[in-house]
């Protein structure tokens, strides 16, 4: 019944993924050599590169970061509690779900990151608004997933509750909370990618803070190739929160 | 030998005014200590809310259901329910299925785990312990299932319609170990179910309910030896007995097909 990967087959998926990045940067270096991308809009990949030693060394990439990672975390931290909790307050209140459910859909789709004046106005130009932006553009993810996963329990996985006499705090953490976990997990790596973008964008607006911010001083120099190698570790910020909800997921769904 | 439970005169309706159901109508019978009964009838006859009431998770009903003398009302822990649908939790192992109503009943982990672990190997799933659901059959899954309801002991294993989505050769094969099971534990067991040859391989006595509104219509008494297997089915009794439950059930399954017609017509 269980599948026994060969160490080949498990490492296959990560060797496809690094195959294809190297195939579309070798045919967009060969595009741009060729002179059918502009290199002063694109950089050549091989430049790209070769100015990740000059990133790291001269513009203290690592700690900015660190700094524009925090900033998701924070806001991470903040959207899972309070768009957990609200989610569950929608799913019990079925009134306020169907007054807010759209406007909660509404504000997911609208570019939140335009009334950064707003938030600066109220948190100052520091990392509180940058965290409080992220944080907002965020929340609708999760508060909507949460609902959907909350109210989309088996029907039948209530009744073996009801059935075994759960209380109602056990039928929610026992049954309800694990049942709706995947779904959950979608809307907060939703939010915390949603978060992600927003931080980075206001970073590179207000010119303060981590990455954002240096993206913005790059393209100012019109360094391109470390524009593009800064911008490569706004991604591994954001597979890195990938990789920490999947784990944070399974330890949780084995509670 | 006094009945373990009795089911008196239990009236079931939906609705109001025209449009109220009467889904069972004073339906009564008991089952004895270490009995199987079976309640077989079509489509709308009332086998699911009977199935509910008993179990508890249907309230508001006339007449009483009374387990080893006192009349209970809601879900009770005499009464262990097994769902048709798949009701195994996908997010946890088959051991920990099996021990989550341990694990409710406060028992400590280590114990709760060897005793769920005994439970996985009643069934016939011994090393497949730490597998999750979605690595099983659905055979399995419903065996782990039974074994999750028979972890907490019910004095009453009440079952519905358990082996319904799977296939023929499967529900044979996995009504032989909850005969075995039944045995094993001399399990007092109500099962719920449309399909007559299940009812016959596994019961001591057979409630055939008529179609809508559901009332007991027959009992028939299965004089098959046990212990029992499903090589009964190849018997001249096993057949007489489906042949009878048949007779009985034509009628009943034919207004009932009738009725879907019509409403059918009306909402064209």
């Amino acid at each position: 019944m269980t599948e026994h990967e060969s160490p080949a087959s498990r490492f296959a998926p990560a060797a496809v993924g690094v195959a294809t990045i190297v195939i579309v940067f070798a045919i967009v270096e060969a595009m741009i050599r060729a002179g059918w991308i502009n290199r002063f809009i694109v950089p050549l990949p091989s430049a790209v590169l070769a100015s990740f030693g000059r990133v790291i060394a001269e513009e203290n990439v690592l700690h900015r970061t660190l700094f524009t990672g925090a900033e998701a975390l924070a806001a991470g931290i903040l959207i899972a509690i309070f768009g957990g909790a609200l989610g569950v307050l929608l799913t019990r209140k079925r009134v306020l779900r169907l007054a807010t459910e759209t406007w909660v859909a509404a504000i997911a789709a609208s570019p939140l990151v335009l009334i950064y004046p707003l938030f600066l106005v109220m948190f100052g130009r520091n990392a509180l608004t940058i965290v409080m932006i992220g944080f907002a553009a965020g929340l609708p993810p999760v508060i909507l997933k949460t609902v959907e996963g909350l109210s989309g329990t088996r029907r039948v996985l209530i009744d073996v509750g009801r059935s075994f006499k759960l209380t109602a705090a056990q039928e929610f953490w026992k049954i309800r909370f694990p049942a709706a976990l995947p779904t959950i997990f979608v809307g907060l790596r939703l939010g915390i990618m949603f978060a992600l973008i927003n931080i980075v964008g206001v970073e590179f607006l207000i010119n303060f803070g981590g990455l954002g911010q240096l993206v913005n001083e790059l393209a100012e120099r019109y360094d391109l190739p470390a524009m593009y190698a800064a911008i490569t570790f706004v991604v591994l910020v954001s597979v890195a929160f990938f990789l920490v909800t999947e784990r944070v997921e399974r330890w949780l769904a084995t509670r | 030998m006094s009945a373990v439970l009795e089911v008196h005169d239990l009236v079931k309706r939906f609705g109001d005014g025209p449009e109220m159901i009467t889904a069972v109508d004073r339906v009564s019978f008991d089952v004895a200590p270490g009995e199987v009964l079976a309640i077989i009838g079509p489509s709308g006859c009332g086998k699911s809310t009977l199935f509910n009431v008993i179990g508890g998770l249907i309230d508001q009903y006339e007449g009483s259901v009374v387990v080893e003398g006192e009349t209970v009302s809601g879900p009770h822990a005499a009464i262990g329910m097994v769902f048709q649908e798949e009701s195994t939790f996908p997010w946890r192992t088959v051991e920990e299925n099996v021990a989550f109503p341990l694990e409710i009943a406060g028992v400590a982990r280590e114990e709760r785990m060897r005793r769920a672990r005994e439970y996985v190997a009643l069934v016939g799933l011994a090393g497949f312990e730490r597998h999750h659901p979605a690595q099983l059959s659905g055979g399995m899954r419903q065996r782990v299932a039974i074994a999750r309801t028979l972890a907490s002991k019910p004095k009453i294993l009440l079952m519905d319609e358990p082996f319904a989505a799977l296939d023929e050769q499967t529900r044979f094969l996995l009504g032989d170990k909850v005969l075995q099971i039944q045995q094993q534990l001399a399990q007092t067991t109500l099962l719920v179910t449309h399909n007559i040859g299940e009812a016959v391989q596994l019961a001591d006595r057979v409630v055939v309910m008529s179609y809508r509104p559901g009332r007991v219509k027959r009992i028939v008494q299965i004089a098959l030896p046990r212990p029992r297997t499903s090589e009964a089915a190849a018997s001249a009794e096993f057949g007489r007995y489906v042949a009878e439950i048949w007779s009985d059930l034509r009628d009943e399954a034919s207004r009932g097909m009738q009725d879907d017609e019509t409403h059918s017509l009306r909402r064209a």
